[in-house]
Formats: structure tokens, C-alpha cells, sequence
């Protein structure tokens, strides 16, 4: 099974892509993460251009429909969702009934040197996944006072059981096709 | 039209071309309808056995269509299929019918009493029997895990719980 991980963070030493790393280790036997490193490849979304998106997106739209589940780590900026990652799910979205992210299992985690971990900015992700029809877990995973939050070993538990849930529902989705 | 009372015998498939499947909802002023466009009837000595899928929802919009077959609602990629199975059909003089049956719909099972009437030509064009069975019964969907709604902005919701499905079928008798 195949796990497409998204950090919502351009960052070179971002906390969120090292904590996507921490999940790789994690993930359940049979399950690989595979890492999206191309998000600020993604020009601004233009509606104009939605009929013939640039090569990024469709690059981007081409791995989350040959994935069996999604992982987004998101910090936040200003109390929400970074805007290069809102722009490429906007461009994601694009025609809304056939968006690859419909159906697909969803899981967004977050880290920030704060004491709140990025919560705000998962929810709304959360929310943004909703719309374009993704099988969000409804569940989140504060990851705080990075980069010292990211070696918890509670906290790493826990995102081990929820990487199991976001497994399961790969799984059970590849029994019904 | 003649009315009989008695259930009929044998078993009965529908002619597609005279029956439909769909549901009806209100949405905040107005009634909205959807159909099915692929399902399988039958109406064996009485019982009637259907199902549909779930990918062949129909409504104005394709946009809508991929909505509701989202988790959100159907979720048709785990559960793709609608069933209904029924109790025997009851059939007054008046030919007000009363079906009981199991609904399952999103992998929930659920006892419903449909509602409706039994109609009957002994020979049609080319004088073969047919049946005629026009049923509906209320359910909310949230019973069934199909809780999408979205508030308004002065208050009240855009979709309500209720949903009646409303089922037309006009059967002949299945070749033998």
C-alpha cells in the first residue's frame, strides 16, 4: 500500500517534512510512504487554466490518484492553512466530481514551535479535504514546541495508531474494489 | 383497471422502460429528486427482493451525482449497493398496499413499512398480465450514516433528515 505524504511546508529543514520522516518509520508493515517534494512547483491556481493544468499539477493530481491513502503534516501560518498547500489542493479540486482526492483516505498531522502544534491548521485542511469528498479521519495529531514535540514517544504512539487507521481504510477500500 | 386482493403468484421482474426507483428530500424550499438508473426487482409469490447501485444515482448536476456517492453520503466505493427485501405484500379491496422489509442501505440494516397501491391489467397490447406497484416509504437518513448537511445563515439547514423512496414498478411475469 502506498501512502503519498504532502508537507504543507517549503522549508528546507521544516519540522512538518520531518515529521512526514518520523511517519515513514511508523507506518504499519506493507505500508510505504512515499514523499511529495514538488508543492512549490505549483504555480497560483487560475480557473482559466483548469482544463489544462500545468505539469506540476497534473504530476501532483497523477500521485495522489495512484496513492491508497494521503498524509498531509501542515505547520501554520497566521492561525491557518499555509497558502501553497491550500493552492494545490485548490488546484486538486479541479473538476470537483472526478478530483482524485474523492474517496481517498485522508490523515493531516501538524507540527509548530508553539504550544499548540498546529491545530487550527489541521482543522482546516481537515475541512478543505471535506470538500473535495476525501475519507478524512476525524482526528488530529498537535505536534508542539517542534523540533524537541517531534521525538515524544507518546506522541509517536499515537501517530503510529493513527497511521494504522489511515492503513485500514486504504485497506479496506482496495477489499471492496 | 380492475383491483384484486390476492397476492399474485410466480415471480415478476419490472419493465424498465415503466418503472423507476428514486428518492425525494426536501431542500430548504423545495423538493429535490434523485433516481436510480440500475437496479434489479423481483416480486417473487408476493415478496419483493430488489437492489440498486448506488453508481447510477442521477441528479442534475455531476457534481452533486460524485456528492452523494461520497462518503458524505452513499459511500459507493465501500458500499455500492442499496437492498431491500420485503415480508409478504398485503393487499386491501381498496388496493392500498402495506409492505414490511428489511432496508439496507450504507451497510445498515433497517425494518421499514412501505406504503402505496397494487394495480392489475389482466392483458396488455400483446395480452400479457402485468402488475403494477407504486411504493413509498420515509426514512431519516442519518439512521443510515448519511448525515452531510450545511447550515444556513439565519438558522435551519439546507437538507432535511427525511428522505422518502419512492418506487414505481410495473412488473410482467418473468419468462419461465
Amino acid at each position: 500500500m502506498k501512502v503519498l505524504g504532502i508537507s504543507g511546508s517549503l522549508r528546507q529543514g521544516s519540522y512538518n517534512s520531518r515529521l512526514l520522516r518520523v511517519a515513514a518509520e511508523l507506518l504499519p508493515p506493507g505500508a510505504e510512504l512515499e514523499v511529495w517534494h514538488a508543492l512549490g512547483d505549483i504555480p497560483p491556481f487560475d480557473a482559466d487554466a483548469e482544463h489544462s493544468p500545468p505539469v506540476a499539477v497534473t504530476a501532483l493530481k497523477r500521485a495522489i490518484a495512484e496513492a491508497d491513502a494521503v498524509l498531509i503534516a501542515t505547520p501554520e501560518y497566521n492561525h491557518s492553512i499555509p497558502g501553497v498547500l491550500k493552492n494545490a489542493l485548490d488546484w486538486v479540486s479541479r473538476p470537483i466530481a472526478a478530483n482524485p482526492m474523492r474517496g481517498k483516505p485522508a490523515l493531516v498531522i501538524g507540527a509548530s514551535t508553539g504550544m499548540f502544534g498546529a491545530v487550527w491548521a489541521q482543522a482546516e485542511t481537515r475541512k478543505v479535504l471535506g470538500a473535495l469528498g476525501a475519507r478524512v479521519l476525524d482526528e488530529e495529531l498537535p505536534v508542539a514546541t517542534a523540533p524537541d514535540g517531534l521525538d515524544d514517544h507518546e506522541l509517536q504512539a499515537r501517530l503510529a495508531d493513527l497511521l494504522r487507521d489511515l492503513v485500514a481504510s486504504g485497506a479496506a477500500l482496495m477489499r471492496a474494489a | 383497471m380492475a383491483v384484486a386482493t390476492a397476492v399474485p403468484a410466480g415471480t415478476w421482474t419490472a419493465d424498465k422502460i415503466h418503472s423507476s426507483i428514486g428518492f425525494e428530500v426536501e431542500h430548504m424550499v423545495s423538493t429535490f429528486r434523485g433516481r436510480f438508473e440500475d437496479y434489479d426487482t423481483q416480486l417473487v409469490d408476493g415478496k419483493l427482493v430488489g437492489t440498486v447501485a448506488v453508481p447510477s444515482v442521477k441528479v442534475y448536476d455531476e457534481n452533486l451525482e460524485a456528492h452523494l456517492q461520497s462518503p458524505d453520503f452513499f459511500d459507493a466505493q465501500l458500499h455500492p449497493e442499496l437492498r431491500f427485501e420485503s415480508r409478504e405484500l398485503q393487499i386491501d379491496e381498496d388496493g392500498t398496499v402495506t409492505l414490511d422489509g428489511e432496508l439496507t442501505i450504507k451497510g445498515t440494516t433497517k425494518d421499514v413499512t412501505a406504503k402505496g397501491r397494487y394495480m392489475h391489467v389482466e392483458a396488455d397490447m400483446t395480452g400479457g398480465e402485468r402488475i403494477g406497484l407504486r411504493l413509498e416509504a420515509t426514512v431519516d437518513r442519518r439512521e443510515f450514516g448519511l448525515n452531510w448537511n450545511a447550515p444556513l445563515p439565519k438558522g435551519g439547514f439546507v437538507l432535511d433528515n427525511d428522505v422518502t423512496l419512492v418506487v414505481a414498478l410495473e412488473l410482467v411475469k418473468a419468462e419461465v
